[in-house]
């Protein structure tokens, strides 16, 4: 395999694999400072517990994120040189911002919320709560803010020696096309995490070893469920897909398998784009609806993959088609499930329906494939342009360094990563099974007090 | 404005050193201060709340670099390929080694895997960084687009085809080792008691020797390779006031190790490692990562970024900078004090 190649899988696998994690942290921040907030508002000791039973698998899983987030900054170096020359004049800045501003932050107060609440006392532990949940949106923020620069770039120029200099810091930072790509991913940090509290709470509750919890956990978990799920849809959703339809009208070709210019184009449910004869197999769809809630009419024009030269169509396009109807499709059936949880958990029926029950605590890996082929969309959507329009990706690579090495330190990342699979599920099936009899024991100390 | 961004990246590069120094020097020493379980796991909760954040200056650092010196970014990090990549394995299990220990606290077999595990990678990083600055002082083989790429070793000499590792850059390694388990038992010494509080002084007591050898060693190693590294003390003879501030850093952690002063002790291994650093940077100035062929050398003008992003860079890092030192004071204020054998958490 030619070193681009393989640069280009390293970074793929690594990326995916790390971004595992920080979905989870960030969908538990803001559930974690809820529940703390609960605890404190109605001095209910059992919220105090949830809050710390999560906070703990919230340490473990911010671990994993950060030491497989580290090698993400040094490989734009190590395997991008050349795109670090040429952007990292702009890119470099929203990423030492990430570094100043939300790592120092979470790696400070990570530290004083699972270690320090008998020295801090309710209000300080509360507020380190509420700070790593800041630090780790923040970081969100910094890192959208870079991809949307490669996304959709903005407040720079070329210069002399070729390489981009910037020229606007707000644009930057407060760039269009990061404030949808953020609303949409951090919903989507919200569905993985809001999805793995129910799922949870549905497990205790069936396998009955801590009911009392479990319900919390189903209600909470539902209840933001529900509402995330829907918000990826509408508004999120559809503003990203405006996004791209402005921007990147290639890609929403490539998205949708549409190949022909279109007037009312059809919505493909499912379908197979074969790349040979220039058409989509087996296509089910629902007529003029991609025209509609593209450009809000049943018989707008939407540009097919033929309007484009070839040499701008994204370079996976069958992977980057399934990936956006896996999205599409796990997202559609995520609304389904927590909108018939909802409504059940206000009927007063959902702690009774273990079938309802075991499709909450059975979804939980689902979200992160949504995620992960969410962003697969976004970046292979991007393709052939590692910065859209300017630079592209096959100009990027590291010159220098030999495809041998490249496959070297790609088999150790396989290797090592492999190791960090094992011990992360080893550690949360241990977790949830300790867990458990902790909260009992909580559940048993509360009850006593009354 | 490039002077400027090259002080702050040493600055924080000097901040990096000292803090994630004295927790990777506490791994290093890890088996001669913690004798058995409990202890070791005192020498884990010593550094437990705080490594973490110590390695943020490493990625702020990179992030500076990044942005500021975009072109020597993408030199030195796809030139230093394997041992970067390596480095990022090492931290990886080292942070295994600090944060899974305590997962299951009474498994002796679990302890004591994660033991090995965070000493080993500390000692390996310690070498590691120690051998990449001395790879910077000795110079790389760029080329004329100012990239290049090293093998870990060739023939181990420091001209020609030369590789990550010769006698020059490990001997930097050795002084980076040894320099770093004598900050890391400093530390240790301060924030533990009694018995092993007494172990980690005598490491301090023992090591100093190790460390005045090995430096003095180093200084004359770096005039055979790199002659023209004192051109800039010559030129600005107030830099002759760092090699003094050096034997003075020494001379004062001999004499505070002694009385048993283990925070002045501390403070002088710090500030040893910041003026051996900077005495590194005052010579290296204006070059950035120097070639064998000085006309392809690396300097802060040809790989600095734009003018716009230089300056306003200068308006957001201090803010940042500032917030950062604020956690930094509460966070080690709440955590001061020292560590007991055998407390949970």
């Amino acid at each position: 395999m030619e070193s681009l190649t393989l640069d280009r899988l390293q970074f793929a696998f690594t990326v995916t694999y790390h971004y595992l994690f920080p979905q989870l942290t960030m969908g538990l921040a803001p559930l974690i400072v809820i529940f703390k907030s609960l605890a404190i508002w109605k001095k209910d000791e059992m919220w105090n517990e949830a809050a710390r039973f999560w906070g703990k698998i919230f340490g473990i899983t911010f671990l994993f994120g950060v030491v497989t987030g580290i090698p993400m900054e040094f490989q734009f170096g190590t395997n991008w040189a050349v795109f670090s020359k040429y952007a990292g004049g702009v890119i470099g800045q929203t990423l030492a911002m990430e570094g100043t501003f939300a790592f120092f932050l979470e790696s400070s107060f990570i530290g004083l919320f699972l270690f320090g609440e008998k020295r801090l006392g309710q209000a300080l532990h509360w507020l380190s709560a509420f700070l790593i949940f800041v630090g780790t949106w923040l970081s969100g923020w910094f890192i959208i803010a870079t991809n949307a620069w490669m996304q959709h770039p903005v407040g720079y120029e070329v210069a002399a020696d070729g390489s981009v200099h910037l020229t606007s810091f707000w644009s930057l930072v407060l760039n269009e096309w990061a404030v949808y790509q953020y609303m949409h991913n951090m919903g989507g940090a919200l569905v993985t995490g809001s999805f793995a509290v129910a799922a949870l709470g549905a497990f205790y509750i069936l396998s009955k070893q801590q009911v009392e919890f479990g319900k919390m956990f189903v209600k909470a978990g539902v209840i933001a469920g529900c509402l995330a799920s829907i918000w990826m849809l509408f508004p999120s959703g559809d503003w990203q897909g405006k996004m791209v339809a402005k921007h990147q009208p290639v890609t929403l070709a490539a998205m949708e398998g549409l190949f022909d210019t279109t007037e009312g184009a059809p919505l493909v449910l499912i379908g197979q784009p074969d790349m040979e004869k220039k058409r989509l197999d087996n296509a089910i769809h629902i007529p003029a609806a991609l025209s509609f809630i593209t450009y809000q009419r049943w018989d707008a024009r939407v540009k097919g993959l033929n309007e484009f030269p070839e040499d701008q169509h994204p370079d996976n396009i069958p992977l980057l088609y399934y990936s956006f109807h896996i999205m599409v499709g796990l997202g559609t059936i995520f609304i389904a499930i927590m909108v018939i949880a909802a409504i059940w958990l206000w009927r007063g029926w959902l702690f009774e329906s273990n079938w309802l029950l075991w499709i909450l605590m059975l979804l939980f890996p689902f979200p992160f494939i949504a995620n992960t082929v969410g962003w697969m969309t976004a970046e292979l959507g991007r393709q052939p342009w590692l910065v859209y329009g300017l630079f592209r990706t096959e100009e990027g690579a590291s010159h220098m360094v030999s495809s041998g090495n490249v496959m070297f330190t790609l088999l150790g990342f396989f290797g090592m990563y492999t190791v960090l699979s094992l011990l992360y599920i080893f550690l949360m099936l241990r977790r949830i099974e300790h867990g458990a009899e902790e909260l009992t024991a909580a559940a048993a100390a509360v009850g006593g007090e009354n | 404005m490039e002077l400027i961004w090259f002080m702050i990246v040493a600055f924080m590069l000097v901040c990096y050193v000292i803090l994630d120094g004295f927790d990777i020097g506490a791994g290093i020493v890890h088996y001669f201060v913690g004798r058995n379980d409990a202890e070791r796991a005192a020498v884990i909760r010593t550094i437990g709340p705080v490594w973490d954040g110590n390695e943020v200056w490493l990625l702020a650092t990179g992030g500076v670099l990044y942005f500021a010196f975009p072109m020597l970014y993408a030199s030195a990090f796809s030139g230093f390929y394997l041992p970067l990549i390596m480095v990022l394995w090492l931290l990886i299990m080292r942070a295994a080694g600090i944060e899974l220990r305590h997962q299951l606290e009474h498994n002796h077999m679990w302890t004591s895997f994660w033991d090995f595990v965070f000493s080993l990678a500390s000692i390996l990083l310690a070498i590691f960084f120690g051998a990449a600055l001395g790879n910077v002082i000795r110079g790389v083989p760029l080329n004329s687009e100012g990239y290049f790429f090293e093998p870990l070793f060739t023939h181990w000499g420091t001209t020609g085809e030369t590789g990550i590792l010769d006698w020059f850059t490990v001997l930097s390694g050795v002084v980076a080792f040894v320099a770093l388990a004598v900050h890391g038992a400093n530390y240790l010494a301060m924030k533990t008691e009694d018995e092993m509080n007494l172990r980690a002084r005598k490491v301090v007591g023992v090591g100093w020797y190790a460390l005045v050898g090995v430096t003095v060693l180093s200084l004359l190693a770096v005039m055979y390779v790199r002659p023209t590294l004192l051109d800039n003390y010559y030129a600005l003879p107030i830099g002759w006031l760092i090699p003094l501030a050096v034997a003075a850093s020494l001379a004062a952690m001999k004499y505070f190790n002694a009385k048993g002063q283990d925070r002045n002790a501390f403070i002088s291994s710090g500030v040893y490692l910041a003026m051996m650093l900077g005495g590194a940077v005052f010579g290296l100035f204006p070059l950035v990562l120097p070639a064998l062929d000085p006309a392809n050398s690396l300097t802060v003008y040809n790989t600095r970024a734009g003018d716009y992003g230089l300056s306003v860079a200068l308006l957001w890092w201090p803010i940042g900078i500032i917030i950062a030192l604020g956690y930094y004071t509460f966070l080690f204020r709440t955590f001061k004090g020292k560590v007991k054998v055998g407390e949970e958490h």
